[in-house]
């Protein structure tokens, strides 16, 4: 009897991996569901799992996580290799430098919601620059981008906010003691 | 360590300062749509600013190029000494105008709605 089957090993970080990307994954679900007055305006709920997972464990697991959530969500929602699973593959990857940056801003000073709004701009501008080149022309874009930015602007720094309190992690009586305890490492 | 750093204050008043700078790059003034351009005071050809053209003028001094592209319009070379008219750029707002005097030939952009209900040089 011959053995056939190709073992992969999977290691606990790949399990991690994978479990956060899932996370993303329903988040980018749900999020499909909500309705949007503008196509392309939605609040980037899976860019928070991207975040905690880059300030916890570094940007490359942040890569995957966020790479995998395009793959998955475009197999999942039917959108996969039409023109919006681009526009969402340009804004991830656009992001994704933006944050392999800003994650070296000093910390002290640059806390998630500074990130989680670079981040939000970085796949606005992601996706605005394919759709410019690509699918719109560049005129009737022009009109639409400071919707765009002031959507990037508001649900980024909602994200952060959450990104935060979920860094500053949930205590017993339901309140944010972080601020009553002496300063501890972040 | 508190919700909101510094840095993150400043980081949110720069993506509000980048958002205003786009609503008024965007939005500011009517934008033409179409680029009139006279010779000697008569309109030689008037153009919708919807694809990318070149042409020249003929004016006293010789040719003058104008260069149209989608939603703008310039002046792209001239004879004139002094060359105002190029140095004016691409003209997007309704209103806007490039005129290149001693060569007689100007180029004003329109929209839809006229900012003024007349000009006179």
């Amino acid at each position: 009897m011959t053995r056939s089957a190709i073992e992969l090993p999977v290691t606990a970080d790949d399990r991690r991996i994978a479990r956060l990307a899932a996370l993303a994954i329903g988040l980018s679900l749900a999020e499909a569901a909500i309705p949007s007055p503008v196509p392309g305006v939605k609040p980037g709920l899976a860019n928070i799992v991207v975040l905690l997972v880059l300030l916890q464990f570094g940007w490359r697991a942040a890569a995957w996580v966020s790479t995998l959530r395009v793959l998955a969500g475009g197999l999942l929602l039917g959108s996969l290799f039409t023109p919006g699973f681009w526009l969402s593959a340009a804004g991830a990857l656009a992001s994704l430098a933006v944050l392999a940056l800003a994650r070296h801003l000093p910390e002290r000073y640059f806390g998630p919601v500074s990130l989680s709004v670079l981040a939000a701009f970085g796949h606005i501008g992601g996706q605005l620059a394919l759709a410019g080149w690509w699918l719109l022309p560049a005129a009737a874009l022009l009109k639409l981008l400071p919707v765009f930015a002031a959507a990037a602007l508001v649900f980024g720094a909602v994200n952060g906010v959450i990104v935060a309190r979920l860094l500053a992690g949930p205590t017993p009586s339901g309140r944010q003691s972080a601020s009553c305890l002496p300063p501890s490492t972040p | 360590m508190a919700m909101l750093r510094a840095g993150d204050v400043g980081v949110l008043l720069a993506g509000g300062g980048l958002v205003v700078g786009l609503t008024v790059f965007a939005w500011g003034g009517p934008r033409g749509d179409t680029a009139v351009i006279r010779a000697a005071g008569q309109i030689v050809k008037t153009t919708a600013l919807n694809h990318a053209q070149r042409f020249s003028v003929d004016g006293p001094l010789g040719a003058t190029q104008i260069e149209i592209e989608p939603g703008r319009a310039r002046v792209a070379a001239d004879p004139s000494p002094r060359q105002l008219c190029v140095k004016q750029g691409w003209l997007t707002q309704s209103g806007q105008a490039a005129l290149c005097l001693p060569n007689q030939v100007s180029l004003e952009i329109r929209g839809r709605t006229s900012v003024y209900d007349t000009l006179g040089y």
